[in-house]
This record gives C-alpha cells, sequence and structure tokens, in this order.
C-alpha cells in the first residue's frame, strides 16, 4: 500500500508505531485503497494522514491494554477454577489500597500520553487554512450536494457552481465553507478528511490539502447524518486533479451551455423550460450569445450535466440509460417524497415523476447529455 | 391495610391469581415480574426489528425493506431496545431485588411503583402501536432537531415526542421511588457502606434519571411544539437552532448510557464474588468509582458532537472528560479481575456471562477512549465503528451483565433452578453470535460506511463483513430461542433451588424462594458487609473462609415496632391513572387530526383525574381479599 510521507521527519516516529501496529494493523489496513476507495485507514490527503497517525497511536496503546487486560482474564478463568478434590475456600481478600491506586493512576498516565497528540492534532486542524486556498462552499439539500467556488466567475460574475461532484486541485489546501439549506448533513469523504456537519443557520468548515500523488483519483464519499428517505443515496464524488487539469475543467465549467437549435435536443430545451425549470437551472448562451440563466436553484445546476459521470448524487453512472430511467420515474432510483415540495418556501424533497413520454424523455436526455 | 406480624399470622392468602390480581398488585416483586416479562417480549420484537435490518443489509442494494420501511425500523429498535428493553430489564432487577437486598418489605411508594410500571406498559404500547396507526418515528432514536421536527405531515415523530415523554414519567417515578427506599428503609445496621454494590448502582442511576430526564423532558416538548403549534425552537431560519436539540438530547443521553449499564456492572458485582467465593475486591473503589462515572457523565455529552463544529476549546474539555471516564470504568475491571485472582472459580452460565460482561465490555471502553481522540472521532462518528462501539458497551456489556443476573437470581424468583445445559448453549451461542454481528462492524465504519442507511452500492468492500454480521445477528436470534426455552422449561423440569443455591453473600438468600409477600418473616440485623457469608463463614489465620461450625449464626432479629409491620393493599388506581395519562398523550399525539386528538387528550385527562383522586382518596384500611 502506498503512504506518501509529508515530511521527513515524522518518518521514523511514524515507522515505528507503524511496526508496532502491525497485528491490529492487519486486520483493519488488510485490503489497499482500490478495493476500499471510501476507507478512512487509506487517507490521500494531509488532514486524512494527520487522523490516521493519530489513530495508529490510540489503536496501538488500546490493542496493548487490550491484550494485557483480556490475558490476566484469560489467566485468572484457568489459573482459579474451581477443581475437582479441592475443597480449600480462597483468602478472603478485600482489596488491596496501594494496588488500586496504582491502576487508577496507570489508565491516568495513559490518557496523558493519547490526549497531549490528540490536542495538538485537534488544534492544528481546526487552524484556518494557508497559503494559496481553493475555497468551496458547500451546501446540503434532501439529497444533493451543491458546491460552489466562490473566487472562480464566467464572465458575467456568477461564481461556479456544480453539483455532487467536487473537483480540487492537488497539493494546494481547499476549504470547504458548509451549511444546509434543510436539515443537518455531514460532509464525508473519509480518506480525504474526518466529516463535519452542514448545519442549517451555521457556518462549518473543512480544510483538504490532497496529496499531490493522487491526481486522476476519484474519491467517493457520502453524507453522514441522518437526513431521512435517501440519506443512504446523498453521496458524493471528488476528483483529484493536476493544477492544470482542474484549470481546464474550471474554464469548461465557466462557459454557459449552448441552446440547441435543431434536432431532438431542440425540442428538449422546450421540456426543459417548461418542466425543469421549475427547479432546475442552467447558464445558457442565445445564439446571439447573451447569455442567460435558465431556471430557478432549488435543485442542481444542470449547465453542464453532460460533464459529470454520476447522477443522482453517485446513485447511477451518468449513461443516457440512467438518466432516461432516472426521468422516467427518479423515486424509482433514489427514493424522494416530491409530494411534499412546497415551492413557497423553496422547499424541495425530490424530484416528481411528470409522466413524461418516451420521446419527451429521449429529448431530454439528448439535452441534458449533450450540455458537457 | 393487612396487620401482622409473621407468615402463619397474615390472617389472609393475598390473591395472586387471575389477571386481576396482577392489575392490582403493588407487591414490588410482582411489579418486577411484569417489568422482565415486557421487557422480554419488547426484546423479540426489537430483535425482530433488528433481523429484518441485518437481512436488508446482507448484501449491497438489498430490496428487503424500502428506505420508508428501513428508516422506521432502525429507529424503532433503537427506541424499543433502550425504552422498552434494557431500561425495564433494570428496572425488573431493581424492583425485585433492592427490598430483598436491603431487608425491606417492599419499596417506599408501592402504588407508585405499580403506576410506574403501567405508565411504561402502556407508552410503550402506544409506540409500538405506531406500526399499525400512522407510520413508526423515523427520525432514530436521537431524533435529531431540526428534520424531527420539520415533516409535519406525518404523526411519526409525535410518537416520538409524547411516547419518550411519558417513558421519562415513568422513569423519574420509579427512581424517586428506589431512592426514597433505599435512603429510608434499609435493615438496621445496613450502612450505605454494606449495601450490595448492585444497590449502590441503582442509587447512582435513580440520580441520573432524576437529573436527565428533565431535561429531554423540555426538548421533547418543544420538539412537539416545534410539530404542532409552529413554535420555532430548532428552525435556524426563524431564530431558533437545531443544535439545542443536540444539546438537551445528550445532556439526557449521556447519562442514559450509564443507567443502562451500570445497574448490570452491579449486577455483576454480585455474581463474580459469589462465584469467586471471595468477597469484591476494593468494595469501596468500585463502589465510589460508579458514583465517579455517574458524575462525570453529565460531563461529556457533547462528544456526541464532535463534528457539529464547536469551537476547538469546548472539543478538548469534552474530550478531556471523556477520556477521564475511562479511569473509573478501568478500575471496575481491574477490581472484578482483582476478585476473581485467587479465588475459586465456578464456571456455570452466571458466572460465563459475568466473565463475557468484562470481556465484552474491555472492548466497549477501549473504543469509547478511541472517540474522545476528537480528530480520530471525526471519522468514527456516525458511522458503524459507533454502531460496533455501543452495542459492545450495551449488549456485550449491559446484556450480558443483565442475563447473568437472569440465571443467579431466577432461581430466588421462582424457586426453580435453570437448566445449566441450555445455558451454556445460550451462553456461548450468543458470545459467538454477538462478536460476529458486532465486531465487524468496527471496520466497516473505519472503512467508511455510515450507520442509518437502508442500502450500500456494491464496490466499496463492504459485502464481505456485512455478510458476516447478518449471520451473527441470526446467531444472537437462536440464542435468544435457546434462553427462552430454559426459562419455559424451568416451570415444568427445573430442580428445586432451595433459599441459597450458590452458598451466596447478601441477605436476599437468606428468605425462601420465592420469597413470601413480606419478603422477610424476620428483617435481618446487619453487622457486615456480605451479612448472609458472615454468617455462615469465618476465616482461619491463613485467612481463608471456614464454614462456622454451628452452621449459620442465628443473630438477634430485627423486633418489629408494636403492632406488626404493615403491607400495601392492591389497588387499580394506578392503572386508572397510567392508562389515562397514556391516552391523554395519545391525543397530542394526534393533535394534528383536530376533534379526534382534542377528545382523546380531554377523555384521557378525565380517566386519569379520576384515577390519581381515587388514588389519593383509597381508604387505607380497605379490605384484602
Amino acid at each position: 500500500m502506498q503512504r506518501p510521507v509529508a515530511n521527513g521527519g515524522g518518518r521514523r516516529r511514524r515507522s515505528l508505531t507503524r511496526t508496532l501496529s502491525v497485528v491490529p494493523a492487519a486486520v483493519l489496513l488488510a485490503a489497499c485503497s482500490s478495493t476500499l476507495p471510501q476507507s478512512s485507514l487509506n487517507p490521500k490527503s494531509a488532514e486524512a494522514r494527520q487522523i490516521d497517525d493519530l489513530w495508529i497511536l490510540v489503536l496501538v496503546l488500546a490493542t496493548i491494554v487490550f491484550v494485557i487486560v483480556e490475558a490476566a482474564l484469560v489467566f485468572a478463568i484457568f489459573r482459579f477454577r474451581k477443581r475437582k478434590n479441592d475443597d480449600r475456600e480462597p483468602k478472603q481478600i478485600h482489596g488491596n489500597t496501594p494496588l488500586e491506586i496504582v491502576w487508577s493512576i496507570i489508565p491516568a498516565v495513559i490518557l496523558v500520553a493519547i490526549a497531549v497528540p490528540t490536542m495538538r492534532t485537534l488544534f492544528d486542524l481546526r487552524s484556518p487554512a494557508e497559503g494559496d486556498v481553493v475555497h468551496v462552499n458547500v451546501t446540503g439539500h434532501q439529497w444533493w450536494w451543491e458546491f460552489e467556488y466562490p473566487d472562480i466567475v464566467d464572465d458575467q460574475g456568477r461564481p461556479l457552481t456544480t453539483a455532487n461532484e467536487l473537483h480540487l486541485p492537488v497539493g494546494r489546501t481547499a476549504e470547504l465553507k458548509m451549511t444546509s439549506a434543510d436539515v443537518i448533513h455531514s460532509f464525508w469523504v473519509p480518506p480525504l478528511a474526518g466529516k463535519r456537519d452542514l448545519v442549517p443557520g451555521h457556518e462549518t468548515f473543512i480544510k483538504i490539502t490532497p496529496d499531490a500523488d493522487r491526481a486522476g483519483e476519484e474519491i467517493p464519499g457520502q453524507c453522514a447524518e441522518f437526513c431521512w428517505l435517501s440519506h443512504a443515496d446523498m453521496r458524493l464524488l471528488v476528483f483529484l486533479q493536476t493544477e492544470s487539469d482542474f484549470a481546464a475543467w474550471a474554464a469548461g465549467e465557466r462557459q454557459p451551455a449552448n441552446i440547441p437549435t435543431d434536432g431532438l435536443a431542440a425540442s428538449g430545451f422546450e421540456t426543459f423550460k417548461a418542466i425543469c425549470a421549475a427547479c432546475h437551472q442552467a447558464v445558457v448562451a442565445e445564439p446571439d450569445g447573451t447569455v442567460t440563466v435558465v431556471g430557478t436553484a432549488l435543485a442542481p445546476d444542470l449547465t453542464h450535466f453532460g460533464s459529470r459521470s454520476t447522477l443522482g448524487a453517485r446513485v447511477e453512472t451518468n449513461t443516457a440509460e440512467h438518466l432516461a430511467e432516472w426521468i422516467d420515474n427518479p423515486s424509482a432510483v433514489k427514493p424522494m417524497a416530491p409530494e411534499l415540495n412546497d415551492f413557497e418556501t423553496g422547499r424541495i424533497l425530490g424530484m416528481p415523476d411528470y409522466g413524461l413520454g418516451d420521446e419527451e424523455i429521449a429529448e431530454l436526455v439528448a439535452l441534458l447529455e449533450g450540455w458537457n | 391495610m393487612a396487620v401482622t406480624t409473621r407468615t402463619e399470622d397474615l390472617g389472609y392468602t393475598p390473591n395472586t391469581d387471575g389477571v386481576w390480581s396482577w392489575i392490582t398488585t403493588v407487591d414490588h416483586k410482582r411489579i418486577g415480574i411484569l417489568y422482565g416479562v415486557s421487557a422480554l417480549v419488547f426484546a423479540f420484537v426489537g430483535g425482530l426489528e433488528a433481523l429484518l435490518i441485518r437481512t436488508q443489509l446482507a448484501g449491497p442494494n438489498g430490496t428487503v425493506l424500502s428506505a420508508d420501511a428501513y428508516n422506521q425500523l432502525f429507529t424503532m429498535h433503537g427506541i424499543t431496545m433502550v425504552f422498552a428493553v434494557i431500561m425495564p430489564v433494570a428496572a425488573a432487577f431493581q424492583n425485585y431485588m433492592i427490598p430483598l437486598q436491603i431487608g425491606a418489605r417492599d419499596v417506599a411508594f408501592p402504588r407508585l411503583n405499580a403506576f410506574s410500571y403501567w405508565l411504561f406498559l402502556f407508552s410503550v404500547l402506544l409506540l409500538t402501536s405506531s406500526f399499525f396507526i400512522g407510520g413508526s418515528p423515523d427520525g432514530a432514536w436521537t431524533g435529531y432537531a431540526n428534520l424531527s421536527t420539520q415533516v409535519t405531515e406525518f404523526v411519526r415523530m409525535d410518537y416520538y415526542a409524547i411516547g419518550v415523554q411519558l417513558l421519562g414519567i415513568a422513569s423519574i417515578g420509579s427512581s424517586a421511588n428506589f431512592i426514597a427506599t433505599i435512603f429510608t428503609m434499609r435493615a438496621p445496621g445496613m450502612t450505605m457502606m454494606r449495601m450490595p454494590v448492585f444497590t449502590w448502582m441503582s442509587v447512582v442511576t435513580s440520580f441520573l434519571l432524576i437529573l436527565s430526564m428533565p431535561v429531554i423532558g423540555v426538548g421533547l416538548w418543544q420538539m412537539f411544539l416545534d410539530r404542532n403549534f409552529g413554535t420555532v425552537f430548532y428552525e435556524a431560519q426563524a431564530s431558533g437552532d437545531p443544535l439545542l436539540w443536540q444539546h438537551l438530547f445528550w445532556v439526557f443521553g449521556h447519562p442514559e448510557v450509564y443507567v443502562l449499564v451500570l445497574p448490570a456492572m452491579g449486577i455483576v458485582s454480585e455474581t463474580l464474588p459469589t462465584f469467586s467465593r471471595k468477597p469484591l475486591f476494593g468494595y469501596a473503589f468500585v463502589v465510589f468509582s460508579g458514583i465517579a462515572i455517574g458524575f462525570l457523565g453529565f460531563g461529556v455529552w457533547a462528544h456526541h458532537m464532535f463534528t457539529a463544529g464547536l469551537s476547538p476549546v469546548a472539543e478538548a474539555g469534552f474530550g478531556v472528560v471523556t477520556m477521564l471516564i475511562a479511569v473509573p470504568t478501568g478500575v471496575k475491571i481491574f477490581n472484578w479481575i482483582g476478585t476473581m485472582w485467587g479465588g475459586k472459580l465456578t464456571l456455570n452460565t452466571s458466572m460465563l456471562f459475568s466473565i463475557g460482561f468484562i470481556a465484552m465490555f474491555i472492548i466497549g471502553g477501549l473504543s469509547g477512549v478511541t472517540h474522545a481522540v476528537i480528530p480520530a472521532d471525526t471519522q468514527q462518528h456516525d458511522s458503524y465503528y459507533v454502531v460496533a462501539h455501543f452495542h459492545y458497551v450495551l449488549v456485550g456489556g449491559a446484556a450480558f451483565g443483565f442475563i447473568a443476573g437472569v440465571y443467579y437470581w431466577l432461581p430466588k424468583w421462582t424457586g426453580k433452578m435453570l437448566s445449566e445445559k441450555l445455558g451454556k448453549w445460550h451462553f456461548w451461542l450468543m458470545f459467538l453470535g454477538f462478536n460476529l454481528t458486532f465486531g465487524p462492524m468496527h471496520i466497516l465504519g473505519l472503512d467508511g460506511m455510515p450507520r442509518r442507511t437502508y442500502r450500500y452500492p456494491e464496490g466499496l468492500g463492504w459485502e464481505f463483513w456485512n455478510g458476516m454480521a447478518t449471520i451473527g445477528s441470526f446467531i444472537i436470534g437462536v440464542s435468544m430461542l435457546v434462553f427462552i426455552w430454559n426459562v419455559i422449561n424451568t416451570r415444568r423440569k427445573g430442580l428445586p433451588a432451595g433459599n441459597d443455591p450458590w452458598d451466596a453473600r447478601t441477605v436476599e438468600w437468606m428468605t425462601t424462594s420465592p420469597p413470601a409477600i413480606h419478603n422477610f418473616d424476620r428483617v435481618p440485623v446487619v453487622r457486615h458487609l456480605d451479612e448472609w457469608w458472615h454468617r455462615k463463614y469465618g476465616v482461619d489465620e491463613e485467612g481463608r473462609a471456614v464454614p462456622l461450625p454451628d452452621g449459620y449464626v442465628e443473630e438477634p432479629a430485627f423486633v418489629e415496632e408494636a403492632g406488626g409491620f404493615h403491607m400495601p393493599s392492591p389497588s387499580y388506581y394506578p392503572f386508572i391513572a397510567a392508562f389515562g395519562l397514556v391516552m391523554a398523550g395519545a391525543g397530542l399525539v394526534f393533535w394534528s387530526s383536530g376533534m379526534m386528538g382534542f377528545g382523546m387528550l380531554a377523555i384521557g385527562a378525565a380517566i386519569m383525574l379520576w384515577g390519581v383522586v381515587g388514588w389519593a382518596a383509597e381508604p387505607i384500611t380497605r379490605e384484602v381479599h
């Protein structure tokens, strides 16, 4: 398993703890990142590795304590079990105060050994991001993720907005400023960071500095705070990219989508305006070059839907077939509660089945898959 | 009121036949049995919920349950197991054993005791009826706002807001009762530091409940008002704050964990000395560490909120106190092992479950310490790692301890012994099934699997351990069937237990099995911790126990006050008052339905008033039939 080391100084200490942790770690780290893509034990960012180092330290200490105490227990069971023909009663020992004081102090000492690095890591992880920071505003929705890059704006000054797929350049610290539009969610991409809740009315922050050699990796994550029906299906995907790939992606995202003028997609755009635009929006360029926004931002921005690799918050891969199934009956792909949608308050709990015919669906698919 | 001095002089035969005798009973032992049997029935409901959950998760993209059904089932599994199984099991032990352990004839407030039981039962029935009427709570047993307050179209979380509120009243009632009993009704000579540890731990849990239940009570009313009257206590968009609920819930919720586990710690502190034939090692340390756990338990609630975005300074403080709790917990474990050390261990079923408790609680305790490591907890929180942790504490811990208590005390309750052969099958199946179910969940959580998810996709490496966990859960199910069969079988085939089948140490073993209605013909005068043992054994010059030459020493018994003692009369008013209160609660649950809700509230309140007035006005010299 590949484990990039952040700095030379930590290497020796870490290799010592790693050696000590062979037994428990062998169980937990048995599989490498390719078979456990969402594991917290395969850290791929500086922050996740800090957490993992701390975890390994605690795991080693806990394992030592576990082995000693359980061994004492097992020894006592075998050594002191009542044997046949032994009718002598045991000594009636009521306690041993010095011994009891000692075994009250030993755990306290071990806990200090854990508490000190815990506090150091805690305050380190919570310190403000430094350097050339990538700012991302994250908003949780039932049941999807809205990502906004406030520093990357298009020609009209609109910040880059996308859904469910987060792109981050490697080697730079990204700071996610997070809140929720409805109920509490929790952003959890275990290989990149510990989770952090998205609380309505609050702003929470998370730092992620992806390892420089992880460019090209796609890392899955998902919501970790129960948010009702489709909590299990509120997933996301993080794309780690080189600076140039990230810049190229951002440049593409800053472009408006085209309004198709002929073919299936052109009819699809009419349906989009008539139905989808009630919740979704797209930034589109008129034939004369003027850029406008069609629709409302209650549901994921679809301007570059075709460029995404998944749909429905990583419930399915983004193929024409899956998209058609989704439009045909969204709640069959992912359970939602569109009957509770309330446009007055803007509380949207899912996409209804609009009863579109196969032809209309095919037109919409052509439109959306073409918007890449 | 029956006035008497001895069994033969009771002057009446207490009516113990038929449903009516159970409805009107105020005998702490019969109420204990009611709690125990109810909890066992609900354990099967909660177990069935668990097996459905595990069946759904056996493989990726499970389709056995819909997301909606799954959410109701996991929510009800938590509520059922916490409020309808573990808490009433603890109440069963406390009701039956506390008066016997302190040499009392009943609890301080027998009718309040009956009221608490009926209130508990009707509240759980109200919660369970949600399966059939309107849908069950589906916002997790933690009921986090503002999810729990937002979807007001359903009554589901109203069941939760009202049901848990009512259960809280029942808990406060029985806790006040136990405290009054223990503080005022101990046998002569039984100082606090001569009390059995189980009774001591019951003091601690009773105080925990009295102090913590009102906190969630406030929270639950706010939830109910937010849902039904448009208050905005938890609405961020309107100056409320969803985090307020988390604080209120966990100020209750964390002490609640100790409410569930401290009685089990008390039980193994009884069984280990008995089956090691040695006194509890460091009695005072065990007692005071239990008190320390209770105190510290109020200062750790925000460790359930390490991902909520509190300031790191607050997190550091709560992390340190959480780590501190490991010290008294460790003390208990070391003292239990110290009790076994140098003893003569009888490895019967009760002892196996007691040792299993220690072995599993070590794991749950250590994984608890890893939660105090705040950055690491941000990976563990709300993942299956946490699910593993609290099942090691509440099943490997509390449930194992309680089962040890059943094998230990059931002979006292019934006068008959459970089968050791079936008991050992029960233990080994449960030990295996438990570890197979919950051990892998540590790995699943660290591998990124969040809890409360009705399905998971393929390709994340979670299939194997989920399959194992499902197999394990069914093994636990089989072990519980063995347990039930053992208990039922005891009725016909159980060998007679006699008064003191284990050659035990505390005064409950001095009386008959089952005890007479007044518990003791003569209340023992207590001179020692482990009074009964000291009446049977002395020590030689080496410090080894030696049986006293004349069998046991009959100490001069306590002379009752003139006129004999008073046993409380049966009463049906607690039943009526509890029924009325829960019916009024049901009216609140269905408040949003208009007249039906209001009607139930009004009728329920009237019935409750009838019960309360009748209770208060009941002549204290009622004839006993």
